[in-house]
């Protein structure tokens, strides 16, 4: 099959992710490989909501860690404190994402730029100080236990289930995500990004557009928050933090602004490569950040998008 | 077709990366998953430079039961989540026979569930009293906690016959938690809290706090729990405001630093501290003072930094566990842990430990000393 086909016709991208999502078990020698490649998939999620917000709404958020806070502590507190079944809590968490996101990006999508990175940055920091001065509630610094996802009197634990629902969540995030950017919203999206002046004047609402996919990012952020928070079975503030917030924005840059199989690129480079270097021992940090460095170097776009530009450009 | 190579080519990179740390040979594999970097580095890298240099210090005498060991250090940036992903790694992929650390708690506690799991001995150097409250078979830690802090400055305060105290402690982490345990075990030492105050981990002046401490007539004594830069300055304005009650800190501002900052102001601050802060200062016949001695010298010598109380806690795990191995005869999981938890007598740098199957930390409040601040060093309190 042409390979431009491929990564052009977009649900053909999902169907090959599903494909290789099923075989790679086969190559897996323990639950360790289990566990990295769940990661991968919780983390692209997360990936997912956010490049919709930046790569094609045009806005940055250097503050999403806090909504995977939000979607992880509330399956954390619901169960333990208010005696809701997790899976309630991970419903109400979503929502609760989408409403504090509603009310904090109202007034914060109206700046641009710097300013907006700067407001959205306070946010974040915002969330992970009361996750951690909340003791009563969240266990303060040190953290506390989420039970177990239990459905049906199924519980998922271990790490190759957690494989199979992140690995499933994923494909079907992605799949609405491209269907919403195929639809006239993400024409509209997509004009934003280009010109905010031009999209108003094609008659676009840009604020409420703006504040729409701010939202559809939080939950995007939330669900993984969940995710994680149920796969691990402990939650920290650190979840929350500054550095994860940058590490989100790092998936999304290097595998690839607008591009939604970029995100997965994206996390897998960063989550596969802190354990593919740890033979370096002291060199490790040095040796992440320069690989980085490349990537942005030589591959400018992102991965994703780069490496299908050089395909397009080989076969005329 | 080019994608499939490409992507295979990849995949045999990244297998290849992946299986690089990793090879064969009949030496037995001992775990680490230590914050080497990121903001809990000031516990994780004495860890991981006191594991290294004493594992290569044993395998120079041939090891263990004629095994040698191989340490396994991961560092996880103290993030939870990536110490738990490291703990499966160890167990899967690494197949260790023992675990040494997890810096902090929260890493700590992530990791419990796998190695519970797997039934491999784990020694925490982490300090939350969950760890080994409720006991879990395969669970132990090195580090004395908060609360035996609380208590020894209570015992310190009942021999002076001081009842009545007041509080200031930090909101940072270290700080809140230790308030919260002074408070919890409060009662049982005789001592009542009258007055409490609390600053920022930022705040610069802490004059209004301890001005209203100075207005109550019944404080006999003042505790400062907290971290970093915060007791320095409670320490300042509490010499300007010349408030005259016998001042407390915690052990959580044991270093060196903490005086230089204080300045004059720290003259006649009462802490409590583990013995490896005054090994100089021990006398002969003191117990622990060899083997504290003996540990400031060789870490300050190898690593050519100041000794931290922290990696003696790595210290303690990795003799606690060699010692245990060597009573077993083997590396057997089971047989060693059953000897760890018969821990007798061990003198480590943290105190002397006897544990038992209720008990998996078995350090009393012999493990602190309580120092005061005199001409800028610390002096024994007797």
């Amino acid at each position: 099959m042409n390979v431009r086909v491929l990564l052009n016709s977009r649900l053909m991208a999902i169907v090959a992710v599903a494909g290789i999502a099923a075989v790679l078990p086969a190559f897996f020698p323990s639950a360790y490989y289990y566990r990295v490649a769940a990661l991968v998939f919780v983390f692209a999620l997360a990936a997912i909501g956010l490049n919709l917000l930046m790569g094609f709404a045009g806005q940055v958020s250097l503050g999403h860690a806090g909504f995977i806070g939000i979607g992880a502590y509330a399956v954390a507190v619901g169960p333990t404190h208010f005696g809701l079944p997790p899976w309630l809590s991970f419903v109400a968490g979503a929502a609760l994402s989408a409403i504090v996101a509603f009310l904090v990006g109202r007034p914060i999508l109206r700046l641009k730029g710097h300013y907006l990175a700067v407001a959205t940055l306070g946010f974040g920091v915002l969330l992970s100080i009361v996750f951690t001065n909340e003791a009563k509630l969240t266990g303060g610094p040190d953290g506390m236990s989420v039970p177990h996802l239990v459905l049906f009197g199924w519980a998922a634990r271990g790490s190759e289930t957690w494989y199979w629902i992140s690995a499933v969540s994923f494909m079907i995030g992605a799949a609405l995500a491209l269907n919403l950017l195929d639809s006239p919203a993400g024409r509209a999206l997509r004009a934003i990004h280009d010109s905010e002046v031009a999209a108003r004047m094609l008659g676009i609402d840009v604020a409420r557009m703006k504040l729409t996919v701010f939202v559809i990012s939080a939950v995007y952020a939330s669900i993984a928050g969940s995710y994680l928070a149920l796969f691990n079975g402990l939650i920290t503030p650190e979840v929350s933090g500054f550095l994860r917030s940058i590490e989100l924005v790092a998936m999304v840059v290097l595998g690839g602004m607008g591009s939604i199989m970029g995100s997965l690129v994206g996390s897998a480079i960063l989550v596969v490569l802190p354990q593919a270097l740890t033979f370096l021992h002291d060199y490790e940090h040095m040796a992440l950040g320069l690989i980085l460095m490349g990537v942005l170097i030589f591959l400018r776009g992102g991965v994703v998008p780069s490496v299908a530009a050089m395909f397009a450009r080989r076969r005329p | 077709m080019a994608i499939k190579r490409l992507i295979t080519a990849l995949g045999v990179t990244l297998a290849a990366l992946i299986a690089g740390g990793q090879t064969a040979s009949a030496e037995v594999k001992i775990g680490a998953v230590l914050s080497v970097t990121g903001p809990a580095s000031f516990l994780g890298d004495p860890e991981k430079k006191t594991l290294e240099m004493y594992v290569e210090e044993i395998n120079a005498k041939g090891g263990v039961n004629g095994q040698k060991l191989q340490l396994i250090v991961y560092d996880d940036g103290a993030k939870p989540s990536e110490a738990l992903t490291f703990a499966k790694r160890l167990v899967d992929e690494d197949k260790i026979v023992a675990m040494v650390g997890g810096s902090t708690t929260g890493s700590t506690l992530a990791m419990i569930p796998v190695f519970e799991e797997a039934q491999i001995p784990f020694i925490s150097l982490a300090g939350a009293i969950q760890i080994i409250q409720p006991v879990r078979k395969w669970v132990f830690k090195t580090p004395h906690t908060d609360t035996m802090a609380c208590e020894k400055i209570f015992g310190d305060l009942n021999r002076r016959n001081l009842k009545t105290i007041a509080i200031i402690s930090g909101a940072d982490a270290f700080g809140k938690s230790m308030r919260d345990q002074c408070v919890a075990v409060a009662p049982k030492a005789g001592i009542t809290i009258v007055h409490e105050e609390t600053y920022g981990p930022s705040d610069t002046d802490m004059t209004p706090q301890l001005t209203n401490i100075k207005g109550k007539a019944d404080v006999q004594a003042v505790i400062n729990t907290g971290f970093g830069q915060g007791p320095a300055i409670v320490t300042r304005n509490y010499r300007q405001l010349d408030i005259k009650l016998p001042f407390y800190q915690s052990h959580g501002v044991a270093s060196k630093q903490f005086i230089s900052l204080a300045g004059p102001a720290a003259e006649g601050v009462r802490l409590p501290a583990a013995a490896l802060l005054v090994a100089d200062k021990l006398p002969a016949n003191d117990r622990q003072k060899p083997v504290v001695v003996s540990y400031k010298n060789t870490y300050e010598q190898k690593s050519g930094q100041p000794v931290s109380t922290f990696g003696g806690h790595a210290y303690d795990g990795l003799m606690i566990l060699i010692e245990a191995a060597k009573r077993a005869g083997s590396w057997d999981k089971a047989k060693v842990r059953d000897e760890i938890e018969k821990t007798k007598d061990f003198v480590g740098t943290g105190g002397i430990v006897n544990m038992s199957p209720t008990d998996h930390l078995g350090l009393d409040l012999t493990a602190f000393r309580m120092l005061e601040i005199k001409d800028g060093d610390w002096t024994l309190v007797p």
